[in-house]
């Protein structure tokens, strides 16, 4: 299959938005703050560890998997606007950041799937990464890999 | 609007607090009613350069001015400078220790990325004599 075929079978299965409830019952996931707010939606999925990385997501509504449990990941999360925020492997998120995410509103949650089938559960079902969204940008090109 | 200014002092190193004072300035540009846009990139920028002056500055401080046209974010420390600025601007280029790269800093993105987020960015800084940021939003 060619890269053009791959991509429109990909868009055949894309769905545009996942309930929290969802992306919690995918991921098996314990939920630390926002259990009054699972049936908010997500529009995209991004995995990482970096600050840096997380603070390029495009756009807001989107959930971020992370395997980093600082404080800093909230703080972040915050910062960039990210809808909620699940920590993989199993990580249980400390007080200091329980305290942060409840004050700002951000869900969290846990799931004990590792970052690569976490993410791949999800896009599994449908949910697709930022990409898309940053090829809206004309500065940015995303190249289809590998 | 009358011009209004406000300064947040950055601690060098403290990464349990790393974080909070662009935390404020978002909460102060929402209090106001910015656009979200303006405030989501006013705050990654804040955040940003508030890591580089915990990481590298020695500490200084983040001020915050909001004039009627223009939101701007001046930061201020006085740490080792950076000795070469086009290289700085790469992404990828770090000069962090492995200790900040395992808490997820210094990516080599945070220069990068404030450029991007911002209307304008001015870096003023040489080696041994501190950097003076000055990031520009423009207010449509």
């Amino acid at each position: 299959m060619n890269e053009a075929a791959v991509s429109q079978e990909m868009e055949k299965t894309d769905v545009k938005a996942m309930a929290l409830m969802d992306v919690k019952d995918i991921l098996k996931a314990e939920v630390f703050v926002g259990e009054d707010n699972l049936a908010t939606t997500v529009t995209a999925g991004t995995g990482s560890d970096l600050m840096s990385d997380m603070l390029r997501v495009p756009k807001t509504g989107v959930v971020l998997l992370s395997g980093l449990n600082t404080v800093q990941v909230v703080r972040t999360s915050v910062i960039a606007a990210v809808a909620a925020v699940v920590l993989v492997r199993g990580k249980r998120p400390t007080q200091d950041m329980i305290a942060q995410a409840l004050e700002h509103g951000l869900p969290l949650m846990s799931t004990p799937f590792t970052m690569f089938t976490a993410c791949g559960r999800l896009f599994y079902r449908g949910l697709r990464g930022v990409e898309r969204k940053m090829e809206e940008s004309p500065t940015v090109s995303v190249k289809a890999g590998p | 609007m009358s011009q209004l200014t406000k300064r947040f002092s950055i601690l060098a190193r403290d990464f349990s607090r790393a974080g909070e004072v662009s935390i404020q300035v978002q909460g102060t540009l929402k209090k106001i009613g910015y656009d979200q846009d303006i405030i989501r990139r006013a705050s990654i920028c804040a955040y940003e350069s508030e890591l580089n002056v915990v990481m590298y500055g020695e500490g200084g401080h983040l001020q915050l001015t909001l004039g009627p046209d223009e939101i701007v974010l001046d930061v201020v420390d006085e740490g080792p400078g950076i000795e070469d600025i086009e290289l700085a601007m790469q992404e990828g280029y770090s000069t962090a220790p492995a200790e900040y790269q395992e808490m997820g800093f210094g990516a080599g993105m945070g220069l990068p990325n404030i450029k991007r987020n911002s209307d304008s960015l001015e870096i003023n800084s040489a080696k041994g004599k501190g950097t003076h940021l000055r990031i520009g939003f423009k207010v449509r």
